[in-house]
């Protein structure tokens, strides 16, 4: 360390990141919020660390393939195109409407999935670096984020393909996404509600990753129970099939409706997908969205006050 | 100002087995009342009531048997395990060295593991592009740098880890046993370096079994018993006691000359 620089503090959750950071003292004395926001900050400021570790768990996963992390283009590709094909048949749906929709609802899915059953298991997986080195613990929810992110990139290029395809279709308004059904807007400026929309999307993916990856760390039933109930969540979440469908069967106001609106994945999907695809946009959605950020967030800030240290011990 | 004040600190683990990891025990537990003490989840006493004070200039050698608890207690001043009862303070940039394995990717080269344990300890990506031709220099590696991990040998692996964490000028380094794996060679410039490391900056906490490591880079020692501290003093002192023999009678007298002791 140079000469003239401040000393450097460090505690037992922070060491690196903070080479600049004259900060007093901090006795350990287990919980305090201040700890666990210590450990939020240092573990944000850190995004050199998480960008490269979930950079990297891209390319390991694809290492010495051809291809490489096009894969996750190429597989949500042949995935999109041809479930969208068969369910506009089944459906009786256009498929030049139909697969936009299903295309976006499978991203935005995959990311939510992806947050949900990787983030409950952020610090499982990274049991042998929690242990052998001292750094924030946001850092490994971050990177599961991060890496989610980065998966979600690749798949844009699908949205890309389907946008050029389609763009006649769904850019006209008053197109609808099943026979008789609500006539959507088309795309137009709204556009750009997709960015907020997807920060919000990872603001909760990070939430997720704490909240879920402490519990898990401590009970490993918990992201057995996360994946049995993602399947059941997939179907009934409006992704394959067109919310007009659920009007149309049952006549607005019937109480089954809230089938969907009791379904929180639903409206973190519909945040996402009604801006790119041009469909109708409820405010509602947004209301949701935003009281779930806000208590996940702070449940999961309660969760790293009181059990933060404790994951060393858990993993 | 670099230092280390533990408190009366426990590190108490619990040992989860698969019945009492899993949210069943926890709800049935509860409904069911208790069921003597079953419910509880047994506890092992990995340290116990440390008390430890390091200051600027320490070279602390760890020694004790197997399971005494010096790894335990090198991850609690490197901050990974937070005390279950009791305080611990430390100032410091602290780097680690444990397990050799672990935070290194077997896929990635030795380069790009270079950067993220360099990222692990705080520095940054320019600041590790300073270094790296510094470290590839010292640990010789030359171009198996850029091949991956995986096809490294143990004492290659120890050169590399060395190397990151000697070039990013630590306060507070903690050495556990495992860097013996290198050849002679390298460890004489190894030894330099650290020596060179720790007169420079803050501390040295080192748990090794070699004796004449320990001589070379510790001037006191903390002998562990069943989790507990059973003598902190002088180096030659403790090991005395800890072997039952003054460790100096075994050394051949280059190495007494070079480590500058006297019977």
């Amino acid at each position: 360390m140079p000469l003239g620089e401040p000393p450097v503090v460090s505690t037992t959750v922070q060491v690196t990141s903070a080479i600049d950071i004259p900060a007093s003292p901090v006795v350990h004395s287990g919980r305090s919020w201040a700890r666990a926001a210590k450990d939020i900050r240092d573990g944000v400021a850190a995004r050199e660390l998480w960008g490269h570790l979930g950079w990297q768990d891209i390319k390991q996963r694809y290492r010495r393939s051809v291809i490489g992390p096009l894969w996750i283009t190429m597989s949500m590709g042949v995935t999109a195109a041809g479930l969208g094909l068969l369910y506009s048949q089944l459906f009786g749906i256009a498929v030049n409407t139909f697969l936009p929709y299903l295309t976006v609802g499978f991203i935005v899915w995959g990311f939510i999935l992806g947050c949900l059953t990787e983030g409950s298991d952020a610090f499982i997986s990274n049991e042998g670096l929690i242990k052998h080195l001292p750094a924030p613990l946001t850092v490994y929810a971050l990177r599961t984020v991060w890496r989610q992110t980065l998966m979600m990139l690749h798949n844009m290029l699908v949205y890309a393909v389907v946008l050029a395809l389609f763009f006649g279709s769904i850019a006209a308004g008053g197109y609808t996404l099943s026979p008789n059904g609500a006539p959507q807007p088309g795309l137009s400026w709204t556009m750009v509600l997709a960015i907020p929309a997807f920060v919000v999307l990872a603001l909760n993916g990070a939430w997720v990753a704490l909240l879920f990856g402490i519990i898990s760390t401590r009970y490993r039933d918990i992201p057995q129970v996360i994946n049995a109930l993602t399947q059941l969540l997939f179907y009934a979440t409006p992704i394959v099939w067109p919310v007009d469908v659920l009007t149309q069967k049952l006549g607005p106001g019937d109480w089954k409706h809230l089938i969907v609106e009791l379904n929180p994945l639903y409206h973190f999907v519909q945040i996402l997908r009604a801006p790119l695809i041009g469909s109708e946009q409820s405010w509602h959605h947004w209301v949701v969205v935003g009281v779930i950020t806000v208590v996940g967030w702070s449940l999961a800030f309660l969760a790293m006050r009181n059990y933060r240290a404790r994951v060393s011990y858990w993993v | 100002m670099v230092s280390i004040d533990v408190h009366n600190a426990s590190v108490d683990f619990p040992i989860f087995d698969a019945k009492t990891r899993s949210l069943k025990k926890a709800v049935l537990g509860k409904v069911g009342g208790k069921i003597g003490t079953e419910a509880r989840v047994p506890i092992i006493e990995a340290l116990h009531d440390i008390t430890l004070s390091l200051r600027d200039g320490d070279r602390v050698a760890l020694v004790g048997h197997n399971g005494a608890g010096k790894s335990t207690l090198l991850r609690l001043l490197s901050g990974i395990y937070e005390p279950t009862r009791g305080t611990s303070e430390i100032k410091g940039k602290i780097a680690p060295v444990f397990d050799l394995a672990v935070g290194m990717d077997p896929e990635i080269s030795g380069m790009e593991n270079i950067f993220i344990r360099g990222l692990f300890l705080g520095m940054t990506r320019k600041q590790m592009q300073e270094r790296v031709e510094d470290i590839s220099h010292f640990t010789e590696l030359g171009d198996y740098l850029h091949l991956p991990l995986r096809t490294y040998s143990t004492g290659m692996r120890v050169r590399l880890a060395l190397g990151v964490v000697t070039s990013i000028d630590p306060e507070i380094l903690l050495l556990d046993e495992g860097i013996g794996a290198v050849d002679a060679a390298f460890m004489a410039k190894a030894r330099d370096r650290l020596v060179d490391l720790v007169r420079r900056s803050g501390m040295l906490v080192f748990a090794s079994h070699s004796d004449e490591l320990l001589f070379e880079l510790c001037n006191t020692a903390i002998w562990m018993d069943e989790g507990r501290i059973k003598m902190h003093g002088d180096l030659r002192e403790v090991l005395t006691a800890y072997k039952g023999r003054d460790p100096l009678e075994q050394m051949s007298p280059e190495t007494l000359e070079r480590l500058g002791e006297t019977r």
